[in-house]
């Protein structure tokens, strides 16, 4: 980065909660860490932040961690008029 | 309004099965075993004359004056240590004990000044004592030795002491003092402080502060229990002296911390000239702390701003505007902005500091007039994970104890939580079950004060390395495990089976052991097996934690440990145990409760549930949104993006308080119309193009909810300043936005509460009048609330385990950044400050200071006092240094309350895996010897001077 605002991207900071959850679920539910992964980002995620993690994934989804990926499928897709 | 009179009994109420019978005064009388005479004479209404004696602390007997004669019992004992026994028979009033306490009087009155100014006011009881043992002449006269005068037989009176001024608060006058020591057993009992003394002996006798120090240098902490304990004028309000005393007085609730206690605001018209803490007030039982008591100045401040104002940019002066045009403009900007960008470009903030009712109208706002769930509150950066971690495994959200539920602990254990700063009245009440012989665990990176402090000392602290709250936690798991200290019975009957399994042998992995985990947390492996098995066997078991806890990367993982540790030993379910967490402000708990976060509705229902959502639509005869909205720290980044415009900040100043000044500056930057709601140009209005002034809690109606589930009345004592309540003003944006929105009363507000949320569908303010306060749960089921949860069985049905692996955060230090910041609060002031710095309290804590141990202080040549700049990977600031070693080497401590320190600039944004909340407790930084402000502080102090221009049109109003 140039210039440094100090502060990450929008989209380096949500590629880091995704990989946070998944992490956190890997540990603490190894048994459903996907549906529990997936589970949690539709439950507090709102639906922006879902559309942009699409776009990462579909964009090949570099730095996302492999649960994130599997849990993907499971993630809601966000209906077109929600949020913005 | 009437004038709320507490009755004082004299001594302390006494707990006990057995009951006596006794004759006073030729009254059959009860009173359970071990009363005083005293208290038993006065709770039938007949009342002993005392001076020494109060309902607050324990009988002392010095006062003579509540002497009795007892039938068959030599001499005249004292009615407040004498205990009632079956059959006595006492008398209060005859002339004997008449003669007697004359005598005494006389014998008082002739070292008591006869122009007593506080006996003129009515507060000092001496001139009114007098009267009732009916003495009519002093016949020593005052002439002789005595404390009174400064100047005795044309020489300097070697007795008398200079007033003592020196508490911005009271003061202290030994002239009119009679050293009965009820201030120093106040400060004993009470606060726990033991900052008072009687030094000297016999007619040399006085009431002394520390060392014998003016009470401000002492380690005195300025509750005010002694002033409100002296019978006499010698400890006094200055408000008092100044004003005189209150002609009416009303029971309300304090706005500082989640403690909540209930305060009696005495008052003359419109002002208040003390507050007094109400001795039935269930949080705090008659006491305070100096915030609550004495911290009220900013509610009158000058710098609080009275009119709407508007603006086109940020860079322009503030214009005055009417409450029409305010209105008017923001309605028209949020419905440009989500016609030019969409309905989710837009949300509100609700506030932790106002009350159950304006915290719903903010959501109900967003959620039925914005029509998304864009709505979220400040407990997002300190009790999220709370709310997360304990849902999870308990099934509600919520604390499971009351505060009374202390006083049967045996063990305590409190983790990344500091409570004689940050939650003082209830300190004091930990102290005292201290005291009485309950162990103390402490768990937390510094040495807080309640390690080891006069008559308390923990058995054992563990301080952990910032960051490692998970490994601990589960290494004690691992050792009540592995050494079979867990409640089999507990678990079989209340938990999950199988997931205690599942849980078991995951503590029990290597890695969980304390060996393993004294390297990553740096606490001895055999301190943390002491603690353990004191934690598991030593009777009644209570965790308190607090933001030590919440704000850290692995935040709700450490919650659901803590929940772990209590299921697996039983400490659920029962007075004495529990989890509980502290909140940091007064109505945090509350907020939550109101459905602030984006993802749920009241009552901690998710907004994906239908048949939620369906009550409230046909209530509110629109279709709600389904999805879950942003949260602030997601809102700010969609504002960044530029998809998220315009913000409703009702009593935050997320600047100041949030993470990573910078990112909340340019998230800001980048709306168009940031609206705040407000009593003071706050840090956030630096960057508002809406200024809406807000009103105090003095000037509203309404409820909060402490950190015990409590629901206690906020009452109004004085009109707002500015016009309006905050839930007025709420209400008159969504009736400019075209909702037809009437509520005459907050009760309103509360009865629509009431009717669409389970767990407060028996709550009413005719109920809250009646009972003083409830606590939530209050439904058909606990019609007057729900002191201790999950007794009979979780909320969930089966306490679930969870897995709590320890992943140490991203955020680490290294060459660059050596050194580990945590950040915390002092007594003396609040959070971001705006109200405490507005009131003396800034003679205790004029800036925030860096803490650091003289080990890293001599490695980079700094002194006590030297300006340090303190960087982080995401900016940097400088304050002065305080070199201590209450914090371990590699590890600094600063406090947040000052804006020009701007302690965030510093904080990443490093967060919670599940709620977002901030890492604050932890970042790698390095410090070094500096020579003041830093550029980004210049530059930020003259952007704010800079925006607080306002120009005043005439005939604003």
């Amino acid at each position: 980065m140039s210039h440094d605002p100090g502060f990450k991207s929008g989209e380096e900071k949500l590629i880091y909660m995704a990989n946070q959850i998944a992490d956190t679920f890997q540990a603490m539910q190894p048994h459903d860490a996907v549906n529990e992964t997936a589970d949690h980002i539709n439950k507090f995620w709102e639906p922006r932040m879902r559309r942009h993690l699409f776009e990462i994934i579909e964009r090949g989804g570099q730095g996302l961690k492999p649960l994130v990926l599997e849990a993907a499928p499971k993630v809601k897709r966000p209906r077109e008029e929600a949020g913005v | 309004m009437c004038f709320v009179n507490e009755t004082d009994y004299g001594t302390p109420a006494v707990r006990s099965d057995k009951t006596v019978t006794l004759t006073i005064d030729g009254r059959e009388i009860t009173a359970p075993e071990g009363t005083s005479i005293m208290r038993a004479a006065r709770e039938a209404g007949i009342v002993v004359p005392k001076l020494c004696a109060s309902d607050m602390v324990k009988a002392f007997g010095s006062c003579r004056l509540c002497l009795v004669e007892i039938e068959g019992r030599g001499g005249t004992p004292a009615s407040c240590t004498t205990p009632v026994a079956d059959g006595l028979n006492v008398s209060t009033q005859t002339d004997r004990l008449q003669s007697i306490r004359r005598g005494v009087m006389e014998l008082y009155m002739s070292d008591h000044p006869e122009d007593c100014p506080a006996c003129a006011a009515g507060d000092c009881e001496m001139t009114a004592m007098a009267e009732t043992v009916g003495l009519k002449e002093i016949r020593y006269g005052r002439e002789g030795a005595n404390h009174i005068w400064p100047a005795h037989d044309g020489g300097a009176n070697p007795l008398f002491m200079e007033q003592d001024v020196s508490n911005p608060y009271f003061a202290y006058d030994a002239s009119q003092c009679i050293v009965c020591s009820l201030c120093v057993r106040a400060c004993e009992e009470q606060q726990g402080t033991f900052a008072l003394t009687v030094e000297g002996r016999g007619f040399e006798s006085r009431i002394s502060a520390g060392m014998h120090e003016p009470f401000l240098e002492s380690e005195c902490v300025s509750c005010g229990a002694c002033v409100q304990a002296c019978p006499t004028g010698a400890l006094r309000e200055k408000s008092v002296i100044e004003m005189g005393m209150p002609d009416r007085s009303v029971v309300t609730t304090c706005a500082y911390c989640g403690v909540g206690c209930s305060f009696k605001a005495e008052m003359q018209g419109e002002e208040v000239v003390r507050m007094v803490p109400y001795k039935g007030g269930k949080a705090n039982r008659g006491h305070s702390c100096v915030k609550g008591r004495f911290a009220y100045g900013y509610t009158t401040h000058k710098d609080r701003i009275l009119n709407p104002m508007v603006r086109e940019k940020i860079t322009d002066p503030w214009r005055e505007v009417t409450w029409e045009e305010a209105y008017a403009h923001v309605a028209n900007e949020f419905r440009r902005i989500q016609y030019q960008y969409g309905k989710g470009a837009v949300g509100g903030i609700t506030s932790s500091r106002c009350t159950n009712e304006e915290t719903y109208l903010v959501q109900k706002l967003v959620r039925q007039g914005f029509g998304n769930n864009n709505v979220d509150t400040c407990a997002r950066v300190c009790h999220s994970p709370t709310g997360y971690g304990l849902k999870t495994t308990f099934g509600t959200s919520a604390g499971t104890q009351d505060f009374d539920s202390i006083e049967h602990a045996d063990v305590v254990m409190v983790i990344g939580a500091n409570p004689t700063d940050a939650h003082p009245v209830f300190a004091s009440r930990m102290k005292k079950r201290l005291r009485e012989g309950a162990k103390l665990i402490v768990v937390d990176p510094r040495r807080i004060d309640l390690v080891r402090m006069p008559h308390v000392e923990a058995s054992h602290h563990l301080p952990l390395r910032p960051g490692t709250n998970v490994a601990v936690l589960t290494a004690l798991a691992h050792v009540i495990v592995s050494e079979g200290l867990m409640n089999e019975t507990f678990i079989r009957e209340r938990c999950d089976w199988d997931e205690f399994q599942d849980w078991a042998s995951f503590v029990l992995q290597p890695e969980n052991s304390p060996e393993a985990v004294e390297t990553v947390s740096g606490v001895p492996a055999e301190t943390i097996r002491a603690a353990a098995r004191l934690y598991a066997t030593g009777g009644n078991a209570a965790i308190y934690y607090g933001l030590g806890v919440t704000e850290h990367s692995q935040g709700s993982t450490t919650v659901m440990a803590i929940a772990n540790l209590a299921m697996a030993t039983g400490n659920i379910g029962r007075p004495g145990v529990g989890v509980n967490p502290l909140r940091g402000q007064n109505n945090v708990q509350g907020s939550c409760d109101m459905g602030s976060f984006p993802h749920e509705l009241p009552g901690y229902r998710h907004i994906s549930e239908e048949a939620t959502r369906a009550i409230y639509e046909s209530l509110w005869g629109v279709k709600l949104d389904d999805e879950p909205g942003l949260r602030i720290n997601n809102m700010l980044d969609a504002a960044v993006e530029g998809s998220f415009k315009a913000l409703y900040i009702q009593g935050e100043d997320i600047l100041q308080s949030d993470p990573n000044t910078k990112h909340v500056a340019a998230g800001l930057e980048a709306m168009e119309c940031v609206v705040v709601h407000d009593l003071f140009l706050n840090e956030t209005a630096n960057y508002a193009h809406v200024f809406l002034p807000g009103s105090t809690f003095l000037e509203k109606d309404g409820t909060f909810t402490n950190a015990e589930r409590r629901i206690n009345l906020v009452r109004k004592v004085m009109e707002p300043k500015c016009g309006y309540a905050d839930w007025e003003v709420t209400q008159e944006i969504a009736r400019a936005i075209g909702k037809d929105w009437n509520y005459q009363h907050p009760s309103e507000i509360m009865a629509e509460i009431a009717a669409t949320t389970p767990s407060f569908s028996g709550v009413t303010y005719d109920l809250l009048e009646r009972e003083g306060s409830v606590q939530w749960p209050c439904n058909e089921k606990a019609p007057t609330g729900t002191p201790v949860m999950h007794m009979d069985g979780f909320v969930r049905g089966k306490g679930k385990f969870i897995r709590t692996a320890y992943l140490a955060t991203d955020e680490k230090s290294g060459p660059r950044f050596p050194l580990l910041l945590t950040t915390g609060r002092i007594l003396s002031q609040y959070n971001v400050g705006a109200q405490t710095r507005r009131t003396d309290n800034v003679m205790w804590h004029g800036e925030d200071l860096l803490e650091i141990h003289p080990f890293d202080a001599e490695n980079r040549g700094i002194r006590s006092g030297d300006w340090v700049k303190l960087a982080s990977r995401s900016g940097e600031t400088s304050l002065r240094a305080k070199i201590t070693d209450r914090v371990a080497p590699g590890v600094v401590y600063t406090t947040f309350h000052h804006p020009d320190t701007q302690a965030n600039v510093v904080t990443t944004e490093y967060a919670d895996w599940a709620t977002g909340c901030p890492e604050y407790k932890v970042t790698a930084v390095q410090v070094s010897p500096s020579n003041g402000p830093t550029e980004w502080q210049r530059e930020y102090e003259e952007h704010s001077r800079r925006s607080r221009r306002v120009v005043q049109v005439e005939a604003a109003e």
